[in-house]
């Protein structure tokens, strides 16, 4: 495979129908790099459901993704709201979520956890009244399922949540 | 489990993807709730869902399900349609409850994921 390449999707706020559409170019991208299936579909997991949370609590936002030779990184940036609590947010059916996100047929408190779960790293950056920026590291040799169990570590000095 | 018999099992009507049919499933999952597809399936699972909008088709892509049914009578509109059949899925719709297609389908053998 060439060397680090480097993706950024623009993730509209407005068209729910485009809401997914990103994250299925990304897979896309992926298949025809030949990465393996099990990677493509934690990535998949892990980029559908922030990108979903983007358009359902930020107006939408931006996606950054590198792929690399050992590992696929994605930055979700937005400009939203921002998250008041990030421990309770991650929590399993905790959910700010409106009638726009039940709609899609998500807002069920599921998403972050997913993307902790499909992941093999994770932080959760975020001002409330500023925006929110989620990055997620998939290690691309290791397909098997991740740990569920890892603890969570929050230090309040620092606006960063490694997961 | 081949889509055939599955579309003969809940007496469904099949709006894309007939020249699929021959493709088999090993599960099923029935939900609404598109988080929890993506938290609990497993492997190419048959999806049922009664919600009828571009994520079930786009939730299916996202794991390789190969087959959408959409129960209680739901019809999906001529854009899901589209999509489902550019990603090589395909959809049916059958008027059955979604307790009662999946009951159906698992006492024939099918098993959730």
């Amino acid at each position: 495979m060439e060397d680090t390449i480097k993706l950024t999707y623009e993730i509209s706020g407005s068209d729910l129908l485009q809401a997914g559409e990103a994250s299925g170019l990304l897979k896309l991208r992926l298949k025809q790099l030949g990465i393996p299936q099990e990677v493509i579909r934690r990535v998949s997991i892990c980029m559908y459901e922030g990108e979903i949370n983007m358009v359902i609590h930020a107006n939408g936002g931006t996606a950054d993704v590198e792929i690399g030779a050992d590992d696929i990184f994605i930055w979700l940036k937005d400009t939203g709201p921002g998250i008041p609590d990030i421990v309770k947010a991650m929590a399993e059916g905790f959910s700010t979520a409106g009638k726009k996100a039940r709609d899609l047929g998500f807002g069920a408190g599921m998403g972050l956890p997913n993307m902790k779960r499909c992941s093999d790293e994770m932080t959760v950056t975020s001002t409330v009244g500023h925006g929110t920026t989620v990055f997620m590291r998939v290690h691309i040799g290791k397909s098997a399922d991740v740990a569920s169990g890892r603890l969570l570590h929050a230090s309040p000095a620092t606006p960063g949540y490694d997961i | 489990m081949k889509l055939y018999k599955i579309k003969e099992i809940l007496n469904a009507s099949v709006l894309c993807g007939e020249e699929q049919l021959d493709i088999e499933v090993d599960s099923a999952f029935s939900c609404d709730l598109m988080s929890d597809v993506l938290s609990y399936v497993k492997s190419e699972a048959l999806l049922l869902t009664g919600l009828v909008n571009p994520q079930a088709v786009r939730t299916a892509d996202m794991l390789d399900m190969k087959c959408i049914v959409f129960v209680r009578g739901k019809l999906p509109d001529s854009v899901i349609i589209k999509m489902a059949r550019e990603r090589g899925i395909t959809v049916m719709c059958c008027g059955l409850t979604m307790y009662c297609a999946s009951g159906y389908l698992f006492s024939s053998g099918l098993r959730g994921t």
